[in-house]
């Protein structure tokens, strides 16, 4: 299945994938509103991920072996059989945030306002997430994995941590 | 010391558009904006604002602008606000200024005051989308004359070697280390796609990069950094660098936080030490030790490659490009006074060595005086802006020209003038692994290879114009040239005539 790669070594943690991931799933789809009109504000699906000169963004990586799916106690996770996407139902979800726990990724985040656990869902109203649309440096890509990613030319992102 | 210097920029922010997202935060490698933890709000320190335009072009919502301070002192054309700031920086410092880029003073730039010719009636233009155009260039030292065997007519002249490029466009060296390793593989992918050659600087190649060594000048400086037997044979053509256009006279100094792991393993020198270029190669104190030099340089790479000299543009650049030329060089690669630097005393940038326009001419009249333009190629550097001047340099009498900064701009340079500074919120001129990654290659080469084929489209559309279908037909062919707005010795300098003439 198409998942979000990142490319940690021209990753240059501005946070844009946060700020469109959110736009992306506001209501209006307008930057400013989606900021400062609709409160609670939607959180990030996708969080930079930093340590010293290493970055790279972090969302749900749709696993084979879906442990919030496993530990979901109301069936609101799902992983679709046909597309492999992991969705959260809003519907059904308690905000329990067993899920969260249960992501070795800490992929999952906890919407406190709403109490509702938000998910990565590859943004399906769009044609290429938005994350991977608006990142300024290409350090996202939206691919099968066929194509190998971060093909690591850059020596000094190695050498350097 | 409290300082005197005021602000030199403002940071404008428009309340209803920004959305505290802290992307200029993160973008700002000067700490120009920050987020005050006590009010939540995202806000500028204005002192420390270069002008660089990061935060600008990466705001979300284009929330930001950066506008000069308006702060004016009384009108002065003699004591003029930089002339004032320079001393005041000095008074608190008591150093040498060092700044970054090329001669940013108002010498007149001759580009301007020199205009090209077109076909009208008695002699017909060359539409280039309907007929081929010839940029290929051959850099190498040519014959005196050709002798071909009678009946097969094969060449019997034995040619020194020739390097083909296929726009009469070089990128200028520019170090590994001065810049990051994901500049030079944006330039080197470049120049394989196009077909031209990138300069290694001083500072060596990255074992990552030989691949592209078919598109490689490899430059010996004179401290020798990164030379080795396998640096010299990778490369295309090799470069002995005298001087620098932004500061001639005078050596490098790389300092020594610049000097990661992977620039010392490829300068050859210990990490973290300073890289210290001396002013002269200490070998070279005459064109005889030139001419050894150039020798040696041959002799290790078994005549195989091309060998040019780089000189700053002075005062005496035609006598000394005779020497060149005469010493043994295939090429030499004149640098004018504007052309750029990663660092650079502000004295010596702005004030020494003359405008690119005038060497090419003099240089280009005086080997032809003594008829041995044909045993070097010149290439041009220092202040080629587009490929007008490109042309124009060719008419003048060059045969490539070399592009730094404009290849620069490309990548995202905005001129700012804080290469010196090791800070480069573009992530060119630094070694801030945190910056360097802010040039993705693939995006740079991307970049860099649309910058020259729009400039040789125009170069191919204003030839055709000029009822030429080749680069060669125009090399030294300052017919094709008029002035305006020149003094009579200006033209005599350039060789052109006055426009209407």
């Amino acid at each position: 299945m198409k998942r979000v790669y990142s490319k940690e070594e021209v990753c240059i943690a501005c946070g844009l994938c946060q700020v469109h991931c959110l736009v992306a799933h506001s209501e209006s789809k307008d930057i400013i509103k989606a900021y400062k009109k609709e409160t609670p504000r939607q959180p990030s699906r996708i969080k930079v991920q930093q340590k010293g000169s290493l970055s790279f963004p972090l969302s749900c990586r749709h696993c084979e072996e879906p442990w919030c799916v496993y530990s979901c106690l109301t069936g609101a996770l799902q992983k679709d059989p046909e597309s492999g996407i992991v969705t959260v139902d809003a519907e059904k979800c308690v905000g329990c945030f067993t899920c969260v726990v249960a992501c070795p990724c800490s992929a999952i985040i906890p919407d406190f306002h709403r109490k509702k656990a938000v998910k990565c869902d590859l943004c399906p109203h769009l044609e290429t997430p938005a994350c991977v649309a608006n990142c300024p440096n290409q350090a996202l890509i939206f691919t099968d994995g066929a194509t190998p990613v971060g093909t690591k030319v850059v020596a000094e992102t190695a050498a350097g941590r | 010391m409290k300082t005197y210097l005021p602000n030199r920029f403002i940071v404008e922010r428009d309340p209803a558009r920004c959305i505290q997202c802290e992307v200029c935060v993160n973008q700002c490698s000067f700490d120009a904006n920050y987020r005050d933890a006590d009010e939540d709000e995202v806000r500028s320190r204005e002192e420390n604002c270069v002008g660089c335009h990061r935060c600008v072009l990466f705001c979300p919502t284009r929330a930001l602008n950066i506008r000069r301070t308006p702060l004016d002192y009384r009108e002065n054309a003699n004591w003029r606000p930089e002339i004032i700031e320079d001393i005041i920086r000095q008074a608190e410092s008591g150093g040498i200024l060092l700044t970054g880029m090329g001669n940013d003073k108002a010498h007149p730039i001759y580009w301007d005051h020199l205009v090209l010719n077109a076909s009208q009636v008695t002699n017909p233009s060359i539409d280039p989308l309907r007929e081929p155009m010839e940029l290929r260039t051959y850099l190498g030292r040519k014959p005196d004359s050709l002798t071909v065997e009678p009946g097969s007519l094969a060449l019997k002249t034995k040619l020194a070697p020739q390097v083909a490029i296929e726009v009469p466009i070089l990128f200028s060296a520019l170090s590994y280390g001065a810049v990051s390793i994901n500049v030079h593989e944006s330039l080197a992918r470049a120049a394989a796609e196009m077909g031209t050659l990138f300069n290694t600087g001083e500072g060596g190649l990255h074992r990552k990069l030989y691949k592209y060594g078919a598109n490689t000048i490899c430059q010996v400086a004179s401290g020798r950094f990164g030379v080795h037997p396998d640096y010299l044979n990778v490369g295309r053509i090799l470069e002995i660098k005298i001087g620098q256009g932004a500061k001639p006279g005078i050596g490098g100094h790389l300092p020594g936080e610049k000097v990661s792991a992977e620039v010392a393993a490829t300068r050859m020198i210990p990490k973290g030490t300073d890289a210290l270029s001396p002013a002269p190669q200490h070998d070279i104190y005459s064109i005889e030790d030139l001419a050894q030099l150039i020798s040696a340089l041959k002799e290790a790479t078994n005549y195989t490659k091309p060998v040019s000299v780089k000189i700053a543009a002075v005062h005496n650049a035609a006598a000394i490009a005779s020497g060149i030329a005469r010493a043994g060089a295939d090429i030499i690669a004149l640098d004018g006074i504007r052309g750029s630097t990663g660092a650079a005393p502000k004295i010596i940038r702005d004030n020494v060595g003359i405008p690119i326009e005038l060497a090419i001419a003099a240089v280009d009249t005086r080997l032809r005086q003594e008829g041995i333009r044909n045993q070097v190629s010149l290439i041009a550097a220092g202040g080629i802006r587009n490929s007008g001047d490109v042309l124009k340099a060719i008419a003048l009498g060059a045969d490539a020209v070399y592009i730094g900064t404009a290849a620069l701009v490309a990548l995202g340079c905005t001129v700012c003038q804080q290469c010196h500074t090791g800070k480069c919120a573009w992530g060119i001129c630094t070694s801030d692994l945190r910056l360097t990654k802010r040039i993705n290659p693939d995006i740079g080469a991307q970049r860099l290879v649309n910058l020259l084929r729009g400039w040789s489209l125009e170069i191919k559309e204003m030839l055709g114009g000029m009822g030429l279908n080749a680069v060669e037909s125009l090399r030294g062919n300052r017919l094709h040239l008029r002035g305006v707005g020149l003094t009579d010795t200006e033209l005599e300098i350039l060789g052109v005539k006055m426009a209407g003439a």
